[in-house]
Parts: structure tokens; sequence; C-alpha cells
């Protein structure tokens, strides 16, 4: 499957909200060389097996985190799609759903737990307030956590339904199996470490 | 001791015939209530000329600052709204967006308001700032959205202690409109019910 166009081609260039986003030209996922089938099919194996098991990080921070809560009780039931197992510890943890406003004091924290997390992890930016500052346009909140984590899906709202967020939860795994890299990490080409309160050691 | 396990037992078999709560999302959605708050639409009237007049005025309420218009007046040539102006650029920024429906309480012409779309993630933070091609409804299709719901007044299990003695403007009383809450009676009646009101505007070409 030969993707032609550039996925990460944005629309506009810049956003209507004061953020600046980085323009860079990202690479395209590649096939790590010419294996033959066999490996290509692995590949889509792993994908899929990483897509339908994705254990999210226990990470709320605000009031998204309720409806994050209401998604895995049984009326919405995200355990349907292998990720009901929210973990306490990020070393067990695939997905981070960084649900709520993200404060400049907690920023350093979830970069660490972020950084704790094995490879590969996804990031959820699930409602307003971490997408982009929601209505919090002021000093103390991080305006959008895609300042400090490559965030793979935005979901708007505030705070977003349970439906919305199975929605993005479902557009993560269309992304995992068609194989999207994630996006660049933020902090990696400017050199800024973010360290939390225990220090660089992980 | 066995008798508790007979009680336990027995709430097990009084569920047992009951459907299950759950919802399986992507196959079958849930009936979502009448004044849900999803994507905006901007509406038009039926000679398909744009009811959004460019009056800021949505732009003024919006708490989270998510939308973003530029005006540009009509011309005999290029009438596209029937008053003096027209929204020539008209973004909402639906990351930055709360879906509080201030927005639709401030519009005098029920030109925006907010539908039943909730899906709206997307791998680029770019991708959610809805621009006006995508935002207003097509040719021929135009309809009033859920300005009809909002004007009825709210369901009795929403109603709240709100004062309605005043008639004139109060802040804490609109946004409890605004919100659901409350039942508001404006002075003067919504343009998009009253057909004789908005007759001036339908008659234009």
């Amino acid at each position: 499957m030969g993707v032609v166009k550039n996925p990460w081609e944005p629309v506009q260039t810049i956003s209507n909200s004061q953020t600046v986003r980085s323009q860079q030209v990202l690479p395209m996922h590649t096939k790590d060389g010419e294996f033959g089938i066999l490996t290509t099919q692995v590949h889509k194996l792993i994908d899929w097996g990483r897509s339908s098991s994705l254990w999210p990080a226990l990470f709320g921070l605000a009031c998204c985190a309720i409806e994050m809560m209401a998604t895995s009780a049984d009326r919405f039931d995200i355990a349907r799609f292998g990720a009901e197992v929210y973990r306490a510890s990020p070393r067990q943890s695939d997905l981070m759903i960084v649900a709520g406003r993200c404060s400049v004091k907690m920023a350093p924290i979830l970069r660490q737990i972020y950084d704790q997390m094995p490879e590969p992890k996804w990031v959820i930016s699930m409602g307003a307030c971490a997408s982009c500052g929601g209505v919090f346009n002021n000093y103390a909140i991080v305006q959008g956590v895609d300042k400090i984590l490559p965030v793979d899906v935005f979901i708007p709202g505030c705070p977003p339904t349970p439906d919305m967020l199975l929605y993005g939860f479902n557009e993560l795994q269309r992304k995992i199996r068609a194989g999207i890299p994630n996006p660049p990490d933020p902090l990696k080409d400017s050199g800024l470490k973010l360290v939390g309160p225990i220090g660089e050691e992980l | 001791m066995s008798f508790d396990i007979l009680k336990g037992m027995a709430t097990t078999l009084k569920n047992m015939g009951k459907k299950p709560t759950t919802i399986s999302y992507p196959e079958q959605e849930r009936q979502l209530p009448p004044r849900f708050r999803g994507r905006h639409v901007l509406h038009r009237y039926d000679n398909g000329l744009e009811r959004c007049v460019g009056c800021y005025l949505c732009a003024g309420a919006c708490p989270a600052d998510a939308i973003y218009i530029e005006a540009q007046e009509n011309s005999e040539e290029n009438r596209v709204s029937p008053g003096e102006r027209y929204a020539r650029v008209f973004d909402v920024n639906l990351l930055r967006c709360i879906f509080c429906g201030y927005c639709q309480a401030a519009c005098p012409t029920g030109a925006i308001t907010l539908e039943h779309d909730y899906k709206l993630a997307s791998y680029y933070p770019e991708d959610l700032v809805f621009h006006k091609e995508q935002l207003l409804e097509p040719r021929g299709q135009s309809s009033v959205g859920s300005n009809t719901v909002w004007a009825e007044s709210a369901p009795p299990e929403a109603a709240q202690p709100v004062p309605q003695e005043k008639e004139v403007f109060d802040g804490s009383e609109a946004s409890a409109a605004a919100v659901g809450l409350g039942n508001l009676h404006p002075e003067r009646p919504v343009l998009l019910v009253d057909e004789q009101q908005d007759e001036d505007r339908r008659k234009l070409p």
C-alpha cells in the first residue's frame, strides 16, 4: 500500500489560536527494508495486536477524567477495544490519555511519566484544555500538551463525551494499523529538557 | 450463612434476563439528547442567502475566543447575505471551542447552531479549525437546525430556580437560558419561528 501524499501536510499553516505549530516535513513511514512477504505480514499482525490491546496510563488531570471513567464503565465499555486496564504504572502502559488541563507545574511530571513509558507509545490529547489550553488562556496552563509531548490524536470537547473519546480512540487504532508513525518529539529538536521531580535517571 | 448465598444468587438470576447496558459504539450509536451540542453548522435561508450577517456577536460571546470572523460588505453584484455585511471568513477552532452554545444564543439571525455531529477527532490540530466551507450547509438543504429545539421551553427535568420577573437583559439569566437551565421568555419572539418577522429577510433576492 504505497502512500503517496504526505499525511502530515497541514491544511492551514498557522492555527487561529496563538499557537504557531512547527512546520517541518516529516518522514514518511517506510517498511523496515525489503524482507519479503513474511515480515510485512508480521508487521501487520504486530500492528493489529498493538492497536487491540492499548493499555492507558492513569492520567486524569481534571474534569475530562470523569468522562474517561465513564468511557471505561459498562455503558460505553472501552474494554471492547482492549483498553480497560488503566495502569497506575507508566511501565505497563502503551497509551497516555491526557485528560484535562495541564498546568505549568504539572508539565515536567507529565513529561517524565511519558518518558517512563516503554516504546511504542501513543498520546491522546483529550479535551480543549489539553489540546490547546481551551478557555484557560493564561500563564498557569500549558497551551496544548503538544508543546511538550508528541500528541497522536486530538479530541475536541469540553469535556468530550464518551462517544467522542471512543471515536478518537478508534482513530488512534486506525492510525496504528495504517502504520502512521508518531509525530516528532517537540522537545527533541529544541534540545530542551523537561525534568521531573525525580531527575534525569529514568 | 447459606441464606446470604441465596440472596446473592437471586440478584444474579434477576439480572440474567436483562439486556446488556453496553452500546456497541461503532456499529450502533446512542440516542443523543435533543439539546446535545456538537459541531457548529452555519445556516442558509431557503433562497440560498446565508443567514450570517457578519455582526461578530458570536465571536464576542465566545468565552474561549474560538471564532474568527472577517466581515465584508455586500454589494449588488455579490449579495451573499440579506444584511449589510456577510462573513467572508468564518473559522471555528473546534479545539478551543467548549461547546457551550453561547454563539447560538447570541446570534440574532439564527445563523449558527450546534448540531449532533460529534465525530471530530483528528491527528492534526490544524484540521480541527473548521472553515466556512465546511461549516456552511449546502444550497437547497437549508434548515434552522437545533434552533427549534432551543426555542421550545426547557424540559421540566431541567427546571432550575431562575428569576423570571425582569424583562431587561441580565447576564446570569441569559447564560442560564443558553445552557438549557431555566426558561426565558424573550421580549422579541425568535426570528426563526415567527415567519412574519422574518419575511423582510426572505423577500430579498
